[in-house]
């Protein structure tokens, strides 16, 4: 079986700065994995150069057995099968919500343009944001943005999710709303790639936790063994650190 | 004498000799009073029946109307507008080649804007209606004057417009053309739906601005040659002026080009203060 989005020898590079120093992972359909580590360490990066929107340096990345960064691909194409959802939303300022989640549909797709509302208000139904249909995305508050972004790219009806820290642009009482959206993702079976700082999250939903440091996957596996019992010491400095926010320069020791 | 005393007693202080809220006081005194003084130099020294009879003459500026109104404001209108129209689209056009990544495009869009925001648009104008005729013999310009009027306005505003585009463009947060594209978007499809529109509502007072300038620059195309009917509101004023040896004309159309621009500029004003508004 062809895995959703298989990452090989992933290099990219800013000028003289390596940012990601050979990457390789799976991400076999159904799985949600979660890619944990120090800012910096080039999640984010790494993240953007799956759907392209950095052109790695060297590497392939593959979806669903498409190669995206073979030169002839068709990128737009490929990229439909990618739904991402970013830091800032990045919700389209002069549309109505409805808007957001239908104009990709019917300028893309060729939806007609009921079948992209009907399609866009399930999703919006799906994230809890439907009565927000006929606002414009500065009336909304952080939360519902960002599920109305997670509706965005679902009605495009792709085969794997991206999220890029879609939690820490929001005030602390709003992440919730948005970690229960993609909880009820990954539960219907979705396939996610997951930047995030949210342990609680990645321990509990993620079937395969990265934890990266400096462009390098340090460390891989179920969330059990790299959070609930880290094998480097890099990931147990940073956990520690994470977890234990005001104890951060005591001595790391193993998170129990 | 109490400046005396204050200085002297300020001699022995440390500090400032005056305290700063007396400086203030005497140095607006001293603004108020020059104020007094010019405008008491101008009433005295001017000769107000003169300048009534040259410029005010009710008389002459009854002799102006109505034809001021449905010839010179009402060209100088379809002048501005029709010449904004083009200028619009052409730099929008010009914009978005400027940030091609076709360099041939972006080495034309630059010359463009670099000649035509260079020249003066009288020089443009003049070159459009005694130049273009003789070149191109066979070609006649549609619904003349107000074709030439048109491209030669169009032209001219296309150049600050496309600059004024571009930087509305770059004004839209990256972010936004990634959110496009990672919805499948091309770059192109990606322009048109999600960037220039939010561009545009960027730039919407310099727009504005740009319409101010543009009723402006219209009264220099009288350069190009017209008949009566094709007169703009300053060519109307001036040949008026000139028959009737008074300026009075003139400042009835300087009037109506006030009557057009300031509330296009009190627009302006409240657009700005509207854009500000919503971005806290």
């Amino acid at each position: 079986m062809t895995a959703a989005v298989q990452v090989a020898g992933l290099h990219k590079s800013f000028g003289d700065l390596e940012v990601l120093k050979g990457i390789d992972f799976t991400v076999e359909a159904g799985q949600v994995v979660c890619i944990i580590g120090p800012s910096g360490s080039g999640k984010s990066t790494l993240l953007r150069c799956v759907n392209l929107l950095e052109q790695p340096t060297a590497g392939q990345v593959f979806v669903s057995g498409t190669e995206l960064t073979h030169i002839d691909v068709d990128i737009d194409a490929a990229r439909r099968r990618l739904g991402m959802v970013f830091q800032q939303f990045n919700l389209f300022g002069h549309m109505s919500v409805l808007d957001n989640v239908s104009i990709a549909q019917r300028r893309v797709l060729k939806r007609s343009k009921a079948k992209a509302a009907e399609i866009g208000m399930r999703n919006l139904e799906k994230v809890g944001v439907a009565e927000k249909a006929e606002q414009y995305p500065a009336q909304l508050s952080g939360g519902q943005q960002q599920r109305v972004a997670i509706a965005r790219a679902l009605s495009m009806d792709p085969d794997v999710m991206l999220f890029d820290e879609p939690t820490s642009a929001l005030d602390p009482e709003l992440v919730g709303d948005v970690l229960g959206a993609m909880r009820q993702l990954a539960d219907e079976g979705m396939t996610m790639l997951v930047v995030t700082h949210e342990m609680q999250f990645a321990r509990e939903v993620a079937d395969v936790v990265l934890f990266m440091d400096e462009g390098v996957v340090v460390e891989h596996g179920p969330p059990a063994q790299v959070i609930g019992n880290p094998q480097h010491e890099r990931t147990r400095t940073f956990l520690h650190r994470v977890l234990n926010p005001t104890h951060a320069d005591d001595e790391a020791t193993t998170p129990s | 004498m109490t400046t005396d005393t204050t200085v002297a007693e300020a001699g022995t202080a440390p500090r400032a000799r005056l305290s700063p809220r007396k400086r203030k006081k005497i140095s607006l005194t001293i603004q108020y009073a020059v104020f007094a003084v010019a405008i008491a130099l101008l009433v005295l020294v001017a000769d107000w029946q003169a300048i009534q009879h040259a410029f005010f003459n009710l008389d002459e500026a009854r002799k102006a109307f109505p034809d001021i109104l449905s010839i010179g404001l009402k060209n100088t209108i379809i002048y501005t507008l029709s010449g904004y129209v083009l200028g619009f689209f052409l730099g929008l056009v010009v914009a978005l080649m400027r940030l091609s990544d076709v360099v041939p495009y972006r080495a034309v869009a630059l010359v463009y804007i670099e000649v035509f925001r260079g020249l003066p648009a009288i020089v443009v104008f003049m070159i459009l209606g005694f130049g273009m005729p003789i070149a191109f013999t066979d070609f006649e310009m549609p619904y003349d004057p107000y074709g030439t009027v048109a491209l030669a306005l169009g032209l001219v505003s296309a150049a600050y417009l496309a600059e004024t585009f571009r930087a509305g463009i770059q004004a839209v947060p990256k972010g936004q053309t990634e959110a496009a594209r990672s919805l499948g978007m091309s770059q192109g499809r990606a322009m048109i739906t999600v960037i220039v529109p939010q561009a545009i509502r960027i730039v919407v007072p310099p727009l504005t601005n740009e319409l101010i300038l543009l009723f402006k620059d219209s009264s220099l195309v009288f350069v190009i040659g017209f008949t009566l009917s094709g007169y703009d509101l300053f060519k109307f004023g001036e040949s008026l002026s000139n028959q009737t040896g008074n300026s009075t004309p003139l400042i009835v159309a300087g009037m109506l080009y006030l009557c057009l621009t300031v509330p296009l500029g009190y627009l302006v004003r409240k657009l700005e203060a509207k854009q500000k508004r919503g971005r806290v």
